[in-house]
């Protein structure tokens, strides 16, 4: 197939960045859209021009670090799926598609369509994790989990913290992607006893770090890659208000 | 340098380590905070190290190409982590597992490491626990397991068809952890150009920061690598785009051996290559190998039918089909170890019983298991896989058998390591994929989650104190000693000179014929003749790529292309490497196979006598022929045998 690329072009964070259009020809539908942006570079590279820079590795869905918002959506038109797991036989020949950076004022783009991320990291370092240290912990069986609370806790560890959230939301919130590391920690009995510090601190991170507040419009849960549900964000409010609460009574 | 001495602890192999951590050197708590550690990598086994490391007070500073150590490569590990937990009560222990690894390994890893990784297996599992990885659970509440290839046992853990995934994002909190607390220092999106060696001792490392292109200098007391592995030489593999050789290859460079590097894992199941423009190829988990059964047509004018479209798997009757597997291998069936599965398809479908547009392919089919067990049981067991298939084949595993083929996957071989984990350079210590410690000549499924994490959670911590007890005296290094300030001119240079040729060709171009060369000569199936062409091609290529490649753009800026290229300088040589050890060991074992070399069925042919060493390469300059060093492999807590999987 034959396609137009609108890509937004921008050097770097300095630059201003601007949309310039290539084409493609010969695309095979079987292709995935990064191999087809591929095939775009080493043209560029052959003609001398300066090829497009975006995120990738695994090419399968679970890194995280493959983002694009294509054609207006994160990680474009297919649901429940990551850009490098997308083929192109979800586009039309002769189409123009628009592919642009995650759009989020926490994530600066860094060069054309890849953005910066470590403002996640920073949420996780503040308190996305139960604070053992190697070595002398109890056997595994030795407490037991019922199997529901696992399977949902496993729900929501599936995020691949690729920001889709945040760059779907209008207010750059950032609530799916912590609600879930909260809730998964929520859920087990190994994450309990920090749960009420965990939840305050990483939720005064996520807010120091400049992401927005949730008015519940959902965008996150329909265009997250995983599926991470919203439940989630109803779980973290929960655990938010009771550390509050006791916290006030100590 | 230059001595070959595994430093394996005395005593009866259940009490080596535990000998061993008896009778280390260790550091107290006022001189830990003296002493840096650097840790280049943090996948499981950096991740590991570098936090571990940090909860013990030590200084520790942490690299990876990645813009966040969640995302290495070991997020993509699906199947499950292996240990001797016995929860099922079938029949393990540790002895087992040893056991089940060194006959998978072909009986070419050293007794006294595998030992010590079974015996920390169980260690590994109440960590991750205790960290929050939320593993499948029965509906008791306990952990569930499922079974692997080359093991008759239930072994291995599970969460989903992430475990690799849940366990980093596990060793990732932990890192968290300590980068909050400021004992570790992260920096991402670092590339390791060169490592400095100091009188004789791993000092420091020379990093490209990947956004500005600046080029820093690094130094420490010691230095790990938990890189990774180097399966993509192969430019086609399931491995990450990002995963290289480079770190082990400038180690190498710089004096560290290397072991057994053409020991390559070509992974049974994997969605057949479909495509010129493919950039890497998917695997489909071993564990879909519980239930699903592999078959090719009984008959070679069905086959050729299937492979023209005009007719489909599911037409076919139970008669005419080939379980080739459970025909060859009735005691183990579809869960042989994977050397001899992938090994099994090619000889199908070069012998013309193979399905797909191409012939490259063999089917694995879930019909049985669906009416045994119910379509939801399949889904919970391999929802996420059956998705990822069909949103790349565009075909419903669910109603139709898939289509695999062999892939490459893992590399055994890495730099070579005694018992302490600790390079030919002192100082110098290698970690999971990145060494070649456990897995002989093949690894068997969920085993390297286990030693990645085994190395750094439970492993290093111990080995590197020992190695740092007597540095507590030296003083942290500076920077502008003669020697980083030559590592890093050098660095330089190599980069000015990559941009300024200008030729005509991709970098990527260049991996792609290296790839080819590998794969036809350098895979699944190799022989003398075959082996001895690829070295020269690949000179070839490596006289090519300098004159002609074309980097675009500086150095001062984000480059993927110029990244792409060091990283292909790098894969060029270690292909060599690979080649010339494949060619030097003349007997099949794991997955080494030398066409000349095996049974009248076919099957892998060791020669004991003359092979049962551990090939060590040293480099001896860009213009000589590197130096073979052979660290004898003694069996004397296990009868070496042939391997026997019917
Ligand atoms: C698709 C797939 C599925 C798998 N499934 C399983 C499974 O089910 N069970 C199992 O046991 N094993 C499995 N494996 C194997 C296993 O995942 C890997 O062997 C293991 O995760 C490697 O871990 P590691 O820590 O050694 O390296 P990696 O996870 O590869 O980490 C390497 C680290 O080094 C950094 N790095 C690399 N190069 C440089 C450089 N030049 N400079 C600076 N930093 C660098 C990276 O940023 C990264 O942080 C699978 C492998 C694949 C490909
Ligand atoms: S590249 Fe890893 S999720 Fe897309």
């Amino acid at each position: 197939m034959d396609l137009t690329l609108k890509i937004w072009r921008q050097a770097s964070g300095l630059d201003k960045g601007k949309f310039v259009n290539y084409k493609v020809g010969n695309i095979s539908h079987d292709a995935s859209f990064l191999e087809m942006l591929d095939i775009l570079n080493e043209e560029l590279v052959i003609k001398g021009d300066d090829p497009v820079a975006f995120d990738h590795d695994c090419r399968e869905g679970i890194c995280g670090a493959c983002s694009l918002y294509i054609n207006g959506r994160p990680h474009g038109p297919d649901r429940g799926i990551t850009t490098c797991q997308m083929h192109m036989r979800n586009f039309k020949d002769g189409e123009t598609i628009v592919i642009e950076p995650w759009r989020a004022k926490p994530f600066p783009v860094i060069k054309d369509l890849m953005v910066d991320r470590t403002a996640f990291d920073k949420i996780i370092q503040a308190g996305g994790f139960v604070s053992v240290r190697t070595g002398g912990v109890p056997d595994a069986n030795a407490i037991a989990i019922p199997k529901h609370d696992a399977d949902l806790a496993m729900d929501a560890a599936a995020c691949i913290g690729c920001g889709a959230c945040v760059a779907a939301c209008k207010n750059a919130s950032a609530m799916l992607f912590v609600s879930a590391k909260v809730s998964q920690f929520a859920l087990l009995p190994q994450g309990r006893p920090e749960a009420h510090e965990r939840v305050q601190k990483m939720v005064a991170k996520m807010d120091e770090l400049g992401f927005g507040n949730c008015t519940n419009t959902y965008a996150c849960e329909a265009e997250c890659p995983k599926e991470i549900s919203v439940a989630n964000i109803a779980r973290m409010n929960r655990e938010f208000l009771t550390a509050k609460i006791v916290a006030q009574k100590a | 340098m230059g001595k070959l001495e595994a430093k394996i602890p005395h005593g009866p192999l259940s009490e080596k380590w535990t000998n061993y951590k008896a009778h280390q050197n260790l550091v107290n708590p006022s001189n830990k905070r003296r002493l840096d550690i650097i840790v280049v990598g943090t996948g499981l086994a950096g991740a590991a190290a570098a936090a571990s490391f940090g909860e013990l007070g030590f200084n520790v500073k942490a690299f990876g190409i990645h813009d966040s150590p969640r995302r290495a490569h070991s997020i993509a590990a699906q199947g499950g982590i292996n240990a001797a937990k016995n929860y099922p009560n079938d029949g393990d222990s540790v002895f087992r597992l040893f056991y089940d690894t060194i006959k998978g390994g072909d009986y070419r890893a050293r007794e006294a490491n595998v030992y010590r990784l079974a015996e920390v297996s169980n260690d590994i599992i109440d960590q991750c626990v205790a960290q929050g990885v939320p593993f499948a659970r029965e509906y008791g509440g306990l952990l569930d397991n499922r079974s692997f290839g080359g093991a008759q046992v239930s072994r291995t853990f599970y969460a989903r068809g992430q475990t690799g995934q849940q366990l980093l994002l596990g060793a990732y909190s932990a890192l968290s952890k300590e980068i909050g607390k400021g004992t570790v220092k992260m920096y991402t999106r670092r590339d390791l150009l060169e490592l400095v060696i100091i009188d004789g001792r791993a000092r420091g490392v020379i990093m490209r920061n990947l956004i500005t292109g600046e080029i820093e200098r690094h130094a420490a007391h010691a230095v790990v690598l938990a890189t990774g592995g180097y399966g993509n030489v192969f430019f086609l593999s399931t491995n990450a785009m990002a995963s290289n050789g480079s770190a082990v290859w400038k180690a190498y460079k710089k004096g560290a051996f290397f072991g057994n590097p053409s020991f390559t894992q070509i992974h049974p199941t994997c969605i057949p290559v479909h495509g010129d423009y493919q950039s890497k190829l998917t695997l489909m988990s071993e564990s879909l190998r519980n239930d699903g059964r592999i078959w090719v047509p009984k008959y070679a004018e069905d086959a050729e039918k299937i492979r023209k479209g005009t007719m489909k798997p599911t037409e076919l009757s139970e008669e005419r089909r080939d379980y080739y597997l459970e025909r060859r291998y009735p005691a183990f069936g579809n869960l042989v170890p994977r050397d001899v599965a992938s090994r099994a398809a090619k000889e199908r479908c070069d012998a013309g019983f193979g399905v797909g547009t191409t012939g490259l392919a063999v089917y694995l089919d879930f019909a049985e298991s669906i009416k045994r067990l119910g379509k939801h049981v399949i889904e919970a067991r391999y929802g996420n896989l059956f998705q990822m298939y069909e949103k790349i084949v565009d075909e419903n595993p669910y109603e139709t058998s898939m289509m695999i083929y062999p892939a490459v996957h893992y590399t055994m071989g890495g730099l070579w390591v005694d018992y302490e984990l600790q390079t030919t350079i002192p100082g110098l210590f290698a970690a999971g994929e990145a060494n070649f410690s456990d897995h002989g000549a093949n690894r068997l499924g969920a085993s390297a989650l286990m030693q990645g994490l085994s190395d750094g959670y439970f492993v290093l911590p111990y080995t590197v104190q020992n190695y740092l007890a007597d540095q507590i005296s030296v003083p942290a290094f500076k920077t502008d000693l003669p020697e980083f300030e030559k590592a890093e001119k050098d660095t330089k240079a190599t980069i000015e000179r990559l941009l300024s040729i200008n030729g005509k060709n991709t970098v990527d171009s260049y991996h792609r014929k290296l790839g080819l060369i590998m794969w036809d000569f350098v895979g699944m199936a190799r022989n003398k003749e075959g082996l001895k062409k690829a070295i020269i091609m690949i000179q070839e290529l490596k006289v090519d790529f300098w004159k002609n490649v074309k980097v675009p753009g500086k150095n001062e800026m984000v480059n993927p292309e110029l990244e792409k290229a060091l990283r292909v300088v790098d894969f060029i040589e270690l292909g060599e490497l690979m080649a010339r050890d494949a060619l030097y060991r003349e007997e099949s074992c794991g997955g080494h196979f030398r066409e000349e070399y095996q049974t009248p069925e076919g099957e892998a042919l060791r020669d004991d006598v003359n092979f049962t060493y551990v090939s060590a390469w040293e480099h001896k300059g860009d213009d000589a022929e590197p130096a073979l060093h052979k660290e004898p492999l003694v069996f004397e807590f296990i009868e070496v045998k042939q391997r026997n999987y019917k």
